[in-house]
């Protein structure tokens, strides 16, 4: 009696089924959302709280100027440590999401009396939306499949490695917000679609409002809805929703992208736009024919009309966009688009664009190395959406599949396909899983029924003969889903390894493994940037490669001549140019451009390989698209890059040569190893004897890797 | 300056002295100048002889206007530790230290040099002792840090030992005589001035000071000039850029804890730090070595635990720390300290050795509605014999201390109960829109099933009841116990038909309900049937029992009965677990 006393008074706190489901359900969103916060801090663990890479630097030092002088001194901010003597209109070009959603966390944090420093702020916003990011995406599989394979693309979305390598702790970058925005606002614009409503339409407005001021990748947006509601309209799935939803969309979408500055009246005026304004009045189109349709009752005279509408719309908006283009009202596409839809574009055009790394075509090895098992997954994933086809899995594989072939031409844009892959690849892993755990419950109940005394026996025998029809079903079915928790697993422990291996390091602070396995960091850049900012004058003009522009100009707070926002191709050029030119003809440049200190990197002591020999080419490719006078043939022996002593005279005696050997050929790097032997490209160099004339040597970092030179005056003529 | 002072100090600048003051005679003057870094310290031992008629309680010391200008401390102190005196009387005598330390005295020379080159200061003093009174017998010597001396004065009697200068004795001096010297020598120690130094002492009642220091630093040396080079000092060490600061030391007090050394780009990771019980030391070097002229700044921070800084007295709690850098031979222009206290001190005094300016300030840190008191005290132009205890007193309730956490938990409990509110609020705007009465029929329609759900387990476990009731029987062969057990399992069955009554027709009634009413009418009806066949089972049990059939004839009677109910009662739990599940 008193076992079932207690019983009853559990009664009232035992869960129901559908409760349990709720709870688990939500635990394992919170584990997930944790999850995917404490993977990306590997960062802080293995360095500091600090900003990573490149452009973070300007997104932090922009964001730090937000919370000083407030919203509207940022907006109307001219810069005039940039791209001397040019200076930046920086609220003009530039995605305030970023800065503005930082800088609103920071106001929280300090309206709630939590005294936190920005750069903290700074430092981890990315986790956080990336954990923001693993929501969406339970919702969005929940809407595209159900909330199995909610759960599981979230929890694949909180480790995938394709997404960690741009939202780790201190990679303060747009993609940080704006992958959180993308998928946020691809969910609203399904869900609209599903429901038909008007408010889920605003809402996937206000979200393609959010990721326009985020991040220029918003293009992908305004193109992919566009192509979507066209396949919908020709696979014959045009229905009310998608009206109001795509309506409401872009309507609302495009007037409040022309808020942000940076963008203004490109959706009107910019031939990337077009795509978008033509499947609008298509829909227009659509909708009146079938307005049409339903008040005629004639079938013959309704052909007939519908052949006279379409050839005039279609030519109308073919004179449109011709009359457009012809008068410049419409901009052509940009060589970044074409650079996209066509991977050799930029090689031949535009030698900037090619000469960022994670512009290059991607590698089977970094597909592999960003998605592992997922990549199996996608098929698999896409033959389940195939078999169940909605509105909502069409949209999910045509994100799939034209991002997988932007991730092919760029490397960068691996990051707009993780969502969708891992969506896809969630789906393939929960129909599996389902199918077989279905499976495997079903015999089980057979067993069960089977030893209470053969009821129902007529069942239990039917279940028999169709286990006998499928031998080892059960055992086949247990593999399989052990399996599935293998290659998971498996998944699992990849991702942490990278993240933690690969896609932590600052870049700014360089660890390398000493002698006796210790560790050994380089903290050369800010060595150079402190010094810089402590020991120079406060106006002093530096040049180097555009590559430190912005991190001299947020760490070193001096202004500089070029930096990572590539606006100006001339102003680039004319700095590629002084590099390869002669020390007296460089000199001519360096004054016209009143230059105080030259910055260079250089890595032949410590054989770090991204130093500005290794990049020497691009500035003068760079150099010379602009200025016929530098030829790269000058540069090169037999079509081959050398720095030993068979270099080109023009090689040996340019100023970036000069400047990274300058005293180098004293000195000795490696034990048995002539002096003067560079580790980065492990040869003896070829001019040992560089003298300088215009500039003197004014500090160079404890590992060699940053040299500043100071630019002389010009001699007395008396 | 814990140590008793005889004689007020006053010291003059220039030779302004009155000379009626005259009547005292300094019979033995031995000044001893320490050049051994960029601090000078002139210490000096006085016998001074009361020569007038009356008693005397003031001795003049007086400084040459070079020196004056620098003198960032004075200190005397009776050279015999126990004496007392309250006045000198006439004809008697007595002997006093002096210790007074200047910056910046020492000039360099040439005022620019090369990395490579060593460095070399000029010091300028006089040979003779600046006194308002007539000296009997003095000397003086000069220690600087190498026997490396460029050039000195040579007067009458000049002695140079090794890396000590000479002179003297000289006798028998009127009042104000004085004889320039220069002495030119190397000195290479590092000339680290900080031209900012800002201390934020953060006292947190929960176990822990936390110091935070902002250091603006500069090389104040000769400035270097001429072409950097990396190569030179990394191929032969120690020989190049002597004069440059590589390195700071800072002895922290014992069981400082969570030091940390950044600046305003990030960590700085060229840092050790060593401890024992007595002392914990940290070494630190710069970004980059600085070189005559060159500038940084870092932040250097640690926590103390709160038992070795926090007093109590009087019903005031006190702090009691050092006033300035633990930096050893430090120079620091300006000093700001900053005690913030917890939020909701009251009454706030400090009690400082010296002089020094003085305010207050608030500051809103974690968790602050009204912000903590903060006391600022400025000084400038110190040295490490500054470095000395200061204390600040306030009042400060210990129930304030709850006041944090209690507001955090607040915080969270409201979040829940916000969340609990958000779920169970009606938040519709349209209260008669159709799909809004849907849902809330439906609603209804879940609550009713919901209670025959309750209904039907309650019937069931009766039955289980009347189970136990016939295990018994078959146990003990009560029969009238059985029969109670019957009659009372009757009217509670009644009693729950008659609950169930109106829930079935409000079912009926609702038009959302249909398509689970079938399911729901079912379940009733298997109900009812499994109740009568246990009722007749029940009643074929007991007749048995009265009638005292064998054993094996009652199961024999039941055990049809019984396969029917197992099977029934399964039918009863899937329908249940349905329901269950809507």
């Amino acid at each position: 009696m008193s076992n079932s006393s207690t019983s009853d008074l559990l009664k009232p706190f035992k869960l129901k089924t559908k409760q349990q489901e709720l709870l688990i359900r939500v635990s394992i969103l919170c584990l997930v959302y944790i999850l995917a916060f404490i993977t990306r801090l590997f960062s802080v663990l293995r360095y500091e709280s600090m900003i990573h890479e490149f452009d973070p630097y300007f997104n932090y030092r922009t964001t730090l100027y937000l919370t000083q002088h407030g919203f509207y001194d940022f907006w109307n901010w001219f810069d005039y440590e940039s791209w001397y003597p040019l200076g930046r209109i920086v609220g003009g070009t530039l995605y305030p999401g970023l800065m503005v959603t930082a800088a609103l966390i920071y106001r929280l944090l300090h309206f709630l009396r939590f005294a936190v420093h920005i750069r903290e702020v700074c430092v981890l916003t990315a986790p956080f939306f990336a954990s923001n990011t693993t929501l969406v995406a339970y919702f969005f599989g929940k809407e595209i499949w159900d909330s199995g394979a909610g759960l599981v693309a979230a929890i694949l979305i909180a480790v995938c490695p394709g997404y960690i390598s741009r939202s780790v702790a201190g990679s303060y970058d747009n993609e940080g917000v704006a992958i959180f925005a993308l998928l946020f606002t691809f969910y609203l614009f399904v869900k609209a679609v599903n429901k038909g409503s008007l408010a889920w339409g605003l809402a996937s407005a206000f979200g393609y409002f959010y990721m326009v001021s985020a991040w220029g990748g918003y293009v992908f947006i305004i193109n992919l809805i566009p192509l979507y509601v066209l396949v919908l309209l020709i696979t014959g799935r045009y229905s009310m929703r998608l009206y109001v939803a795509y309506n409401c969309m872009y309507i609302l979408g495009m007037l409040l992208a022309m808020q942000i500055r940076f963008v203004g009246f490109q959706h009107v005026q910019s031939g990337e736009h077009m795509a978008a304004m033509g499947v609008f009045f298509l829909m227009q189109v659509f909708y009146f024919l079938d307005w049409v349709k339903h008040m005629l009752s004639d079938t013959k005279l309704f052909q007939e009309f519908l052949s006279i509408t379409v050839t005039c719309a279609v030519a109308a908006g073919g004179i449109a966009l011709g009359v457009g283009m012809a008068s410049g009202y419409i901009s052509p596409w940009t060589g970044r688009f074409y650079s996209l839809l066509d991977p050799t574009y930029a090689k031949d055009h535009i030698p900037i664009i090619a000469s960022v790394s994670e512009h290059q075509p991607t590698a089977w090895s970094s597909f592999m190395f960003d998605f592992h098992i997922l990549l199996f997954l996608f098929p698999a994933g896409l033959y389940f959406c195939f078999k169940r086809l909605s509105d909502a899995t069409i949209f999910i594989v045509m994100y799939g599949l034209t991002s997988m072939y932007f991730a092919g031409v760029m490397v960068r844009l691996i990051l707009v396909a993780t969502p969708a892959v891992c969506l896809i690849s969630a789906i393939a892993v929960s129909a599996t899983v389902k199918n077989l755990t279905v499976l495997l419950r079903s015999k089980n109940k057979v067993a069960q029924i089977g030893s209470t005394k053969g009821t129902s026996s007529a069942k239990a025998s039917s279940k028999a003969s169709l286990d006998q029809s499928q031998p080892f079903q059960k055992n086949g079915a247990m593999a399989l889903l052990f399996g599935a928790f293998y290659l998971l697993s498996r998944y699992a422990t990849h991702c942490t390894w990278v993240t933690s291996e690969a896609y932590s390091s600052p870049s700014i602070v360089l660890a390398a493994r000493g002698a006796h396995g210790n560790r050994v960091i380089f903290d050369d850049y800010r060595e150079a940037y402190f010094w810089l900012r402590q020991n120079t004058p406060p106006d002093a003009k530096v040049m180097s490669w555009w590559d430190y522009g912005y991190q001299i100009t947020a760490m070193g707070n001096r202004t500089v001549i070029v930096d990572n926002n590539t606006w100006n191709n001339t102003h680039i050029a004319t700095v590629g140019r002084a590099m390869s030119s002669y020390e007296d003809e460089a000199y001519e440049i360096i004054r016209s451009l009143d230059v105080d200190y030259v910055l260079v990197v250089f890595g032949g002591v410590t054989g770090y390989s991204s130093d500005d020999i290794n990049k020497f080419l691009w500035m003068v490719r760079i150099g010379g698209g602009v200025f016929p006078v530098i030829k790269e043939p000058d540069y090169l022996v037999n079509g081959e890059y050398r720095v030993d002593k068979g270099a080109a005279p023009k090689m040996l005696n340019c100023l970036m040569y000069k400047l990274s050997y300058y005293r180098f050929g004293e000195m000795m790097t490696e034990y048995g190893k002539p002096p003067g032997y560079d580790r980065a490209r492990g040869v003896e160099i070829g001019n040992k004897d560089i003298k300088l004339e215009h500039l003197e040597e004014a500090f160079t970092t404890s590992n060699w890797i940053v040299r500043i030179y100071k630019v002389k005056p010009p001699n007395n003529r008396w | 300056m814990g140590i008793s002072r005889f004689v007020l100090l006053v010291f003059t600048i220039s030779m302004l002295a009155s000379p009626a003051l005259s009547d005292l005679v300094l019979s033995k003057v031995d000044r001893r100048i320490y050049l051994t870094s960029h601090i000078v310290r002139i210490s000096s031992t006085l016998e001074v002889e009361n020569a007038g008629p009356e008693t005397v309680s003031k001795v003049l010391l007086a400084f040459p206007d070079l020196q004056a200008q620098n003198l960032a401390y004075l200190m005397a102190s009776p050279h015999e530790a126990k004496a007392k005196v309250k006045g000198l009387t006439v004809g008697a005598s007595f002997t006093f230290d002096v210790l007074a330390v200047f910056t910046q005295a020492l000039r360099p020379m040439p005022e620019q040099i090369g990395q490579a080159d060593i460095q070399l200061v000029l010091y300028q003093d006089s040979a003779y002792y600046l006194s308002p009174y007539v000296v009997k017998v003095q000397s003086l010597s000069l220690k600087v840090p190498d026997s490396r001396i460029e050039s000195y004065t040579t007067l009458q009697s000049t002695k140079v030992q090794g890396s000590e200068i000479k002179y003297g004795p000289y006798e028998n001096l009127p009042a104000f005589s004085s004889s320039p010297i220069t002495v030119h020598f190397e000195n290479n120690l590092p000339f680290a001035i900080a031209q900012e130094l800002v201390r934020e002492i953060e006292i947190s009642h929960w176990g822990n000071v936390l110091v935070t220091e902002h250091y603006k630093l500069i090389h104040g040396g000769a400035q270097s000039k001429g072409e950097f080079s990396r190569l030179e000092p990394q191929a032969r060490e120690n020989v190049q850029g002597p004069s440059a600061v590589r390195y700071l030391v800072a002895h922290l007090p014992p069981r400082a804890h969570s030091v940390y050394y950044r600046d305003a780009i990030g960590n700085i990771s060229t840092s050790h730090l060593r401890g024992d019980s007595k002392k914990t030391e940290l070494l630190i070097e710069p970004r980059y070595p600085m070189f005559g002229g060159w500038r940084t700044a870092f932040t250097i921070g640690y926590g103390l635990p709160l038992q070795d800084c926090l007093y109590e007295s009087e019903g005031r709690r006190f702090l009691n720390i050092t006033f300035s850098s633990p930096m050893i031979e430090l120079v620091i222009d300006t000093l700001i300290v900053k005690v913030v206290l917890p939020e909701g001190s009251s009454d706030i005094s400090v009690a400082a050795p010296f002089f020094m300016k003085q305010w207050q300030e608030t500051k809103i840190s974690h968790l602050d509605i009204v912000g903590r008191a903060v006391v600022v005290l400025e000084k400038t132009n110190l040295v490490p014999e500054h470095n000395q205890y200061f204390q600040v007193y306030y009042k400060f309730n210990r129930l304030s201390m709850l006041r944090e956490p209690l507001m955090l938990i607040s915080g969270i409990f409201f979040f829940f109960v916000a969340c609990i509110v958000y779920m169970h609020a009606d938040t519709s705007i349209s209260k008669f829109s159709a799909s809004y009465l849907a849902k809330q029929q439906w609603e209804e329609v879940r609550v009713a099933i919901q209670q025959v759900h309750n209904i039907i387990c309650r019937c069931l476990a009766t039955h289980d009841k009347l189970e136990a009731s016939l295990r018994d029987l078959s146990r003990t062969g009560e029969v009238q116990a059985c029969k109670a057990a019957r009659k009372s399992t009757d009217g509670l069955l009644k009693e729950l038909s008659k609950e169930l009554k109106p829930l079935m027709t409000f079912l009926q009634s609702s038009p959302s309900a249909v398509q689970v009413l079938s399911k729901v009418e079912e379940l009733v009806a298997k109900e009812k049937e499994l109740l009568e066949k246990l009722m007749a089972k029940h009643s074929t049990a007991v007749e048995a029992y009265e009638k005292k059939s064998g054993a094996r004839d009652i199961e024999n009677r039941i055990a049809l009965q019984q396969q029917k109910i197992t099977a029934l009662r399964q039918e009863v739990d899937d329908l249940l677990e349905f329901i269950d599940e809507i």
